[in-house]
């Protein structure tokens, strides 16, 4: 399994738009890839759970991948992150 | 004539049309046992693509006709259709329940929708419509009912609705849907920025719409006042026509005015800025024509969160705004916190007189570290832009001079580390301290450029605190003391080659406008919504005739006259 951190720079914090772009980017991993903020975790592939986390500008999430094809999900997730200005780090 | 309705002003214009009532099909789902529940997946999953396939056609045509923006709600629309943690519960309902497939939608549907209407926010409310819109498509499908086409229209109407669904929103053809009313909604619900960015006027909340115009009756909107009138008796059509030709020129007049600089009529130019609290504000700015920012007003970076933001927050905010303005002039304000602007985890000590105690300027050079970190992350963003950067609440020359130095220095850290910094960043203040105004012509030797603040200005001249109703009377923008104050500073910034403006909320102020015109007030910073319209008004006025006039309005002995004197004049 690999895990890694993120404080969320967009200053809209995670919205339809960026979700909606990173959601889309992994979903053809096999790894389960969940997010995890404030005690909760939820499916990373699921646009619904991404959103009902209702995460703000400047929260730090964790994101974890498990599977066959972690570091390639991983290294996908650090782009899209980065591209949408979501996170920069 | 019925009685007339009424609701909250969503987009502006007037418009007047026969009605057409988009109806909500009947989707009720019964809760049916099924004896092959894979028969029944199979018929969800078809339901499912042929959602999918019409999102795909929905999503094309809104980036075609409207923008990617609006297009990528669809894209949000085709992921909950995919969404495992939705369609995954859905199948295991079906199976272990042996369910019909409507039934377990609409009931996996509706929690989520609770859960996103029970969130303390409302752009998150809004996105429990874009849920009931995938289920109402996935619903037409599974009971073959169909979904009444808004795009079908082909004749003037005003769409009345009880809620506009996103994607009937963007099938709204802006040919032939003159504006539209719904029951539900506010401001920021999809279907009223949807009307703003298409520039149809819309009245939401209407609450009684559906329930009283009938299919065919014509009807007034005016999306300026929230009114809606029903079967209108001619003298009330033709009062509308007249008022709704008024805004119709008007707004040609701005449109024109958009990417116009703004000249007198004189042939004498002037900057109209606009004043923005965060890089959001970005996109009215330049909607509005602005030719610049007069005030970015930092302290939101700082507000409502528990901690200062780091140096790469800010950096990433100032490089946002700074390359949104894509090389137009933007003054940006150091942390003007204190008074009555309070952070919760920056605990200082209770004051008597907040409004005369220690903030904005006076607080960072207390507190460096605080204020050199922002100064590290300005100078970092000013390689993307045209920065210039001012220090507020500024009382005496050497509170300035410390500032200063401190930018200096931490100019010559970045630069030693290799880090870029622009060479031609312009440092101001502004002038809201009596102290400063006075003595604006030793500060103009050493300053870039001023920035009248005139709300603090007023109220510290006057002695009267702005929010104490019973001293609001001294609140008086255009008394001559204050006019007198605005003149010494323009006039001591030119004297050395120096320019001034003014951010207050004066500076769109159409009685002020003309006095400071002929003042020489070189930039005008306002609300972003009021720069077309000073444009439009600085157009019509000689900045020479208005000259002409000061001395006689700086002899006024009130306020009252001055107004009077103006109205006269412009």
């Amino acid at each position: 399994m690999v895990e890694k951190q993120y404080t969320i720079t967009d200053e809209a914090g995670i919205h339809a738009r960026p979700a909606s772009a990173l959601v889309g980017s992994i979903s053809k991993f096999q790894s389960d890839i969940t997010l995890g903020f404030n005690g909760k975790q939820v499916n990373l592939k699921s646009i619904l759970g991404v959103m009902s986390l209702g995460i703000a500008s400047g929260s730090t999430v964790t994101i974890a991948a498990d599977g066959t094809d972690e570091e390639e999900a991983m290294a996908k997730i650090d782009e899209v992150l980065k591209a949408e200005g979501i996170s920069n780090q | 004539m019925t009685s007339p309705l009424s609701g909250i002003a969503a987009s502006t214009g007037i418009a007047i049309a026969k009605a057409f009532r988009l109806e909500n099909p009947e989707l009720t789902v019964e809760q049916l046992q099924v004896g092959n529940p894979a028969e029944e997946i199979a018929r969800f999953d078809a339901a499912v693509a042929q959602s999918a396939a019409e999102l795909e056609v929905i999503q094309e045509k809104t980036a075609q006709q409207i923008s990617d923006k609006e297009a990528a709600i669809f894209g949000a629309h085709l992921l909950v259709l995919s969404d495992p943690e939705l369609i995954g519960p859905i199948k295991e309902r079906i199976v272990t329940d042996s369910v019909n497939a409507e039934f377990a939608l609409q009931e996996t549907s509706d929690m989520f929708i609770t859960m996103f209407e029970a969130m303390d926010n409302d752009y998150m409310k809004e996105r429990a419509a874009d849920i009931r819109d995938v289920r109402k498509r996935l619903l037409s499908h599974l009971l073959g009912v169909k979904i009444q086409d808004p795009s079908m229209i082909d004749e003037e109407v005003i769409v009345i609705a009880e809620d506009l669904t996103p994607s009937d929103t963007v099938q709204l053809n802006a040919q032939f849907v003159k504006g539209f009313i719904t029951d539900i909604g506010g401001r920021t619900s999809h279907s009223a920025i949807l009307a703003r960015t298409l520039e149809i006027p819309a009245v939401v909340g209407a609450q009684n719409a559906m329930a009283t115009i009938r299919n065919g009756q014509t009807v007034i909107i005016d999306g300026l006042e929230g009114k809606i009138i029903v079967d209108p008796d001619a003298a009330t059509i033709q009062q509308f026509e007249q008022e709704k030709s008024a805004y119709d020129a008007q707004k040609a007049e701005w449109a024109k005015l958009k990417d116009e600089p703004t000249i007198s009529a004189d042939g004498q130019h002037v900057e109209l800025a606009a004043n923005i609290g965060t890089p959001k504000d970005l996109a009215g700015v330049l909607e509005h024509g602005a030719e610049g920012i007069g005030l970015y007003r930092t302290e939101f970076l700082y507000m409502g969160r528990d901690t200062f933001p780091t140096e790469d927050e800010q950096f990433d905010a100032y490089s946002k705004v700074l390359k949104g303005m894509n090389g137009k002039p933007t003054v940006v304000r150091t942390l003007d916190i204190g008074g009555d602007k309070e952070l919760t985890y920056l605990d200082l000590p209770k004051e008597l007189n907040p409004f005369l105690g220690l903030r904005a300027i006076r607080l960072c050079l207390e507190m460096p570290d605080l204020f050199r970190t922002q100064l590290r992350a300005l100078l970092r963003a000013s390689v993307h832009g045209n920065l210039k950067i001012m220090f507020p609440m500024i009382a005496t020359v050497e509170e300035f001079r410390q500032g200063k130095a401190m930018l200096a220095e931490e100019k010559a850290k970045l630069l030693e580390v290799g880090i870029a910094v622009s060479d031609s960043i312009e440092v101001g203040i502004m002038v809201e301290i009596p102290s400063t105004a006075v003595m604006a012509d030793v500060f103009a030797k050493e300053v870039d450029f001023f920035s009248i603040g005139t709300n603090d200005l007023i109220q510290y001249t006057m002695a009267a605190d702005r929010m104490n109703e019973r001293v609001s009377y001294l609140y008086q923008p255009f008394n001559p003391a204050i006019l007198r104050l605005v003149k010494m500073v323009i006039d001591a910034a030119h004297k050395e080659g120096k320019w001034a403006g003014m951010c207050g909320e004066m500076a769109g102020d159409d009685i002020a406008i003309p006095i400071l015109l002929g003042l020489g007030l070189d930039e005008f910073s306002m609300s972003a919504s009021s720069v077309l319209k000073a444009r439009a008004q600085i157009s019509r006025l000689s900045k020479q005739e208005m000259a002409s006039h000061t001395g006689h309005i700086l002899a006024l002995s009130s306020s009252q006259e001055v107004e009077a004197y103006v109205k006269g004049i412009s």
